[in-house]
This record gives structure tokens, sequence and C-alpha cells, in this order.
């Protein structure tokens, strides 16, 4: 039996790829976490009780600081593209 | 004396030479390139447009976004001001993050041109366009006054002239290579030159790895190596704070706060936004900003090694120095000119004494200076009061001194100055192009004369290039800051204006013109209002002999906000503003609405031509 609160036909007619988009706003806030986590965090609030700990020879929140925060960006616009081809499949957007 | 000047004349020419036969050698390849790019591109414009591959495109966005503040000012930064360097790392390489998710795929889809474009038609206004172009021309040329610094380093270096000679040979240059015209739209270029200037730094950095932690890789010799002890040690022991302790130039709160504005300033950045509109599509935008970050990071990972190596060599050479001689320079007619040139001799452990070439060029350019002020015929660093008691160094040359204070062979050394100037000319050129079709596009045609020629039209954008490097040129003399300090203030305005609408454009659909206009006022103002009144002093001197702050809130330059840090105020004002002000206007036209929904979807991407018309394209996208 179709439910009459069951709204997500029209909603989807009117504003077309609502799924689509909201998926993509999840990877956004997912990520935009992780972004602020390692360079807010790691290396701004974080750095003191940080290097306590070691990265080879270096303090852990000196590392974040100067190196390690900049790798995770990059694997993180990389899983971006990745995960946004596999998006614009799944919903039929892709160009 | 007569031991020490004869290697030092020969070291000398050595280096100047193979920087003749690079920087030549390099001028003529991007001359070549530009011409031969330029002839293929009035045949086929459009398809040039919109057909460039996404890891071209990556190579070209970070030469274009790399400037002589990447290549030249950070590292000496970074190298004085140790842990707290981090905020250019992570705020000039986390905005791409926000770049890539936040904006450059959506901007592809929307398909304009130049951001004032982009505001006009989101936010259906002619107003808000011609905001937008203003705030356009502000940022970019703070952002070229920090270049021409940068090349009237490298000139008055190898040619041997006071530093404001060369910001004014490089004005020259710059004008030469900007009004020729099209280096913008020739993404080959470049390529080339981002290629010349990623060696340039890998090189000495790699080098310099191999010398004091025995691995080849930097960013491996940084984190396995024991230099970072040393310096430290060596700090401890000249009354310094150590290198790698945090907060100690900056407080925290500056440290987050001049981080976010770099962030946020990367990701509104007009001339790296325009980038993304010459690839084919909306996937290929989102990997073109990946390959932009992955090719930054080459450089931006090698950076912070790079100065703690230069740290350390600098402090273990020059400290405790021996004063073999002073010698006072002569002007042509063989007057004493008061200036003296310190030659330094370093002590080895066993009492040998070796003389210090590298120091001399740069006093004669007043670029280092030496003050024995105590007498003893030692230069002492310790530290008395402030950094470097007895030397005093600009931070802008530690990047090319550091190959000759580690003893590199002189074409390495030449490298270094060549990949310096394509750093700073291909920012440069990128910046005036953007300021021209600003004015020339955006704001002549349609404010002063809508009916003007295609000639006409050149005429004013080449007129308005001239004009911003007489002004960037001014401020590359006065010196406001070092090179990535005045670069900061660029992205802070940047962030304060640009990047709060763009982002609400894209995900906000409410977001209306009055409030876009009132935010970018609102956000610009209050940010290079707050610049000006901390800098009054430096920007305008014979206007002001204190920042106009002081009298207001006293103490407020040392331990307040900094000007490099507002930009991330003016980002949240600006977002609350515009949120505040769409809320209680009316909301976008719908088709408007309808057109934020179809920038959230991939599909059906315009080639750029679509958007185009003949007219528009010399002026939009040189």
């Amino acid at each position: 039996m179709s439910s009459p609160i069951d709204d997500t036909p029209p909603v989807a007619s009117a504003r077309p790829n609502v799924g689509y988009w909201r998926a993509n706003l999840c990877v956004i806030v997912i990520m935009m976490l992780i972004w602020a986590t390692v360079s807010f965090g790691c290396s701004v609030f974080f750095v003191k009780p940080l290097n306590a700990w070691h990265f080879g020879s270096l303090p852990l929140g000196f590392w974040f600081g100067h190196q390690g925060a900049m790798y995770v960006f990059v694997v993180l616009v990389f899983s971006y593209a990745w995960i946004m081809d596999y998006l614009d499949k799944k919903y039929g957007v892709k160009e | 004396m007569l031991e020490i000047t004869p290697p030092l004349g020969f070291i000398q020419m050595s280096s100047t030479v193979w920087t003749y036969i690079f920087v030549t050698i390099t001028f003529f390849i991007y001359l070549y390139i530009g011409w031969r790019s330029r002839v293929k591109e009035t045949s086929e414009f459009y398809v040039a447009g919109g057909g460039v591959p996404a890891i071209a495109n990556g190579a070209a966005t970070a030469a274009d976004w790399m400037s002589a503040a990447s290549f030249l000012s950070m590292t000496g930064l970074i190298a004085a001001s140790g842990y707290d360097g981090a905020v250019y790392l992570l705020g000039w390489t986390g905005g791409y993050v926000l770049l890539a998710l936040l904006l450059a795929p959506y901007l592809r889809k929307f398909g304009q041109f130049t951001v004032p474009d982009f505001v006009g038609k989101r936010y259906y206004s002619e107003t808000a366009r011609i905001v937008a172009a203003l705030c356009a021309v502000f940022v970019s040329i703070t952002y070229v006054a920090g270049q021409m610094r940068g090349v009237g380093l490298v000139f008055s270096h190898f040619l041997k002239v006071p530093v404001e000679y060369g910001v004014v040979i490089g004005m020259v240059i710059v004008a030469f290579f900007a009004v020729l015209g099209g280096m913008k739209g020739i993404t080959w270029t470049q390529v080339v030159q981002f290629f010349v200037l990623i060696a340039a730094f890998l090189i000495p950095s790699i080098a310099l790895s191999k010398m004091l932690t025995g691995s080849y890789i930097p960013q491996v010799g940084f984190a396995t190596g024991d230099v970072h002890e040393r310096v430290d040690a060596l700090h401890t022991e000249l009354g310094f704070k150590p290198y790698t302790e945090p907060f100690t130039n900056r407080s925290q709160l500056n440290v987050f706060l001049t981080m976010f504005a770099l962030m946020a300033g990367t990701a509104g950045l007009p001339h790296v936004i325009v980038r993304f509109y010459t690839v084919a599509n909306v996937r290929a935008a989102r990997y073109s900003a990946g390959w932009a970050l992955l090719f930054i990071s080459l450089l931006y990972t090698a950076a912070p090694t790079m100065a703690m190596f230069a740290r350390y060599n600098l402090l273990s050479t020059l400290n405790g120095a021996k004063v073999a001689s002073i010698e006072e320079v002569e002007n042509e007619e063989g007057n004493k000119t008061g200036q003296k040139i310190y030659h330094l001799a370093a002590v080895g452990e066993d009492g040998t004494e070796k003389p210090i070439h590298w120091i001399n060029t740069w006093q004669l350019t007043n670029l280092i200076v030496f003050d024995d002020k105590d007498g003893d015929g030692k230069i002492s660093l310790q530290k008395d009061g402030k950094d470097y008691a007895e030397a005093t160094i600009d931070k802008d040359i530690l990047v090319l001194a550091t190959p000759e204070v580690a003893g590199l062979p002189g074409w390495i050394v030449a490298i270094v100055a060549t990949g310096g100037l394509a750093a700073a000319l291909s920012t440069a050129a990128g910046l005036l192009l953007v300021i021209s079709s600003s004015i020339a596009h955006d704001l002549y045609i349609h404010f002063i004369d809508p009916e003007a020629s295609e000639a006409k039209r050149l005429t004013v954008a080449r007129i308005m290039i001239l004009a911003a490097i007489v002004v960037a040129g001014y401020f590359g003399i006065i010196k406001p800051g070092f090179i990535g300090e005045v670069v900061a203030f660029a992205f802070g305005l940047a962030a304060a204006s640009f990047f709060p609408i763009i982002f609400l454009g894209i995900f906000d659909r409410r977001t209306n013109r009055e409030g876009a206009i009132c935010g970018m006022v609102v956000g610009i103002l209050f940010t290079g209002g707050y610049i000006l009144a901390c800098k009054a002093n430096v920007i305008l001197p014979f206007l002001f002999s204190e920042p106009l702050i002081t009298p207001i809130l006293p103490g407020w330059t040392e331990g307040g906000i900094s000007p490099e840090s507002i930009g991330a105020v003016g980002c949240g004002l600006n977002f609350i503003v515009t949120l505040v002000v769409s809320r209680l206007t009316p909301a976008p036209p719908e088709e408007i609405q309808q057109l934020v929904d179809d920038v959230r979807i991939p599909r059906g991407s315009h080639a750029p031509e679509a958007h185009f018309d003949e007219s528009d394209a010399e002026a939009d996208n040189p």
C-alpha cells in the first residue's frame, strides 16, 4: 500500500536530484570535519598535548603543523573526486 | 683582505654568470611558448578555452598560484617564526580543500568567466558585479605588490644594486610580459614555469637534506634526522624559545585566525577560481583541484624542511664568527659613503679560520647588515631584546641565500634565482590580467563608455596594467611587510569579500542581491580599514607617524589581532551580514533559484563558448 506520508516523489520532481545533493552534502560535511581536525585541531588547539608523542624523531604536533596535515589535504581532495565519480554515476547525473 | 677578495670575486662571477644564462634561457622559452600559443589561440580560441587536461591545468594552477611569497618569502618567515610558520603552510594548502569541495565544481558548472561575472549573474545585479570588480582589483593589487618586492630582490642580488632599483627593473620586466598580453590565457607557459620553479626549490632542498641528514628526500630527512634537536639546542643556547615550540611568535588565537583567513582567501582568489573554467567539465574541475594541491604540496612540504635546515646553517655559521676586517664602501668619486662591509671568518673547533663569502653581496644591497655593537671582534646572535642582536637579516632573502650559505655550487644558486623569477612572473602576469579585465571589462564598459570599441577597451586594459604596476611597485619599495605578509593581506581581503558570497551563492538558495552586496562591502571595508589602521605609518609614511589604531588601543599592534589575521573576522562578518540581510529582504527570483539547483548537478555543463560572445573574449580571458 502506498503510504500517504511518503512524500518523496513530489519533492523529488519539484527539486530534482535531492538525493544526490543530500549525499554530496553528507560527504562534504564528513570531509570538512577531517579537514578541521587535522588543521585547526592537531595543528593549533592540540599541538602541545600531541607533542608528547613523536613521529619519527619529530614531536607529533610539530610534524602535523609542518607536514602531516598537508598530506591529509591531498588525500581528501582526491578522495572527494573519486567518491563524487561514484555518486554521479549512481544518481545518473554524470556528464 | 687580500686573501679574502680573490676567491670571493671568482665565486660571485660564476653564480652571476649562471644566473644570466638561466634567466635568459627561461625568458626566451616563456616568450617562445607565449608567441606560439598566441598564434594558435586566435584561430582556436574557444577550443583551447575548454579542453585543457586536468593534470596540465593542475600544474598551471600551481604555477599561477605559487608566487614569490611561496617561493622566496615563506621559507624565511617559517625559519624566523619556527612552529608558528605553520599558518602559511596549512593556510595556503588547506584552502584547496575548501576550493575543491565547496567552490570549483559548481563554478565550473556555472560557466561564467570572471568572478565579477559570476557575482553579477547569480545576484542578478550590475551593482553586485561592480562591487565584486572593485574588490577583485583591490585584492589583486595588494597581491602584485608582494610579487614586485620578490622580483626586486632577485634582481638586486644578481645585478648587485640596492633593492629599490631591483624593484624598478622588475616593474619594467613584468610590464613587458604582461602588456605583451595573453600570458594568462596560455596555460602551457605556466606549466613550464611550474617545472622551473619546483626544480629550483627542490634541488637545494635535496642537497641540504643530504648534507645535514643523509637522506635524499627532504621530507624524510626532516622527520627522521636530528636537525630539530640541534636547532632547538642552538636556540636555547642563544636565549631564543625552542624552534619547535608552538605559539612563541604569535598567540594561539592569531595562529588560528591567520590560518583560517589564508584558507578562505585561497578559495576566494579571483585568479585561481578563473583557472577552473579552462577544464572540460565538472569532473575535471574536481581532479584538477587535486592535481594542483599535489603539485603545490611538493613545494610546501619541502619548505619547512628547508626553513629548519637554513635556520640551523645560518645560526651555526654566523654565531661567534670573527670579524676579519671592516671595509667602508666608497662611491664613484672615491668618497666614503659610511656603509660598512664586514668580512667575517667562521672559527672551527680546532681554531682554524674560514672566510665567509656569501654575506658580502648581501651587505652591498643592505639586505644583511652587521654591527659589532660591543666591539669584541665577534658577531653575536645572542638574543638582545630581539632576534639577531648584531646581525640584521631580511627574512625574504633566506631561500636565495641558503645555497650560498651551504656552499652549494654556483649553478644551484642561479637556478634558485631563476625559480624565484618564474614564481613572481607567472603570478604577477595572471593578477595583472585580472586587474585589467576587471577594470576594462567589468567597470569601464558598464560604467563609463558602454559603446567602447574592442581596440579602445584593449588600450584601457593596457593602461590599467601599467597603472597597477606603478602602484604595486610603490608598495614593493616602501615594503609594508615581508612578501609573505603583504600577500597574506591580499588573502585576507579575498576571504572577507569573495569567499562567503560565492559559497552562499551555491549552498544557500535564499541568499539574494541585497545580502551579497552588503556582505562584500562590509567585509572588504572592515578588513582593508583594519589593515590600514595597523599599518598606516608604513603604507603612507609621509602622512602618519604611528599606526592609526595606537591612540585608540595602545599596545594593540603587539598583543591584539594581527592585520594578517583580520581577514578571518572580516569573513565571519561578511557571512553574518549576507545571511541576515538576505532574510530581511525579498527572496531571489524563481529563475535564479532554478539556476542554483542546476549548478548543483554536474550533468549538462555547457562548453564555455555557450556563455561567451565574441566581444567578451579578449577582455575576459586574454
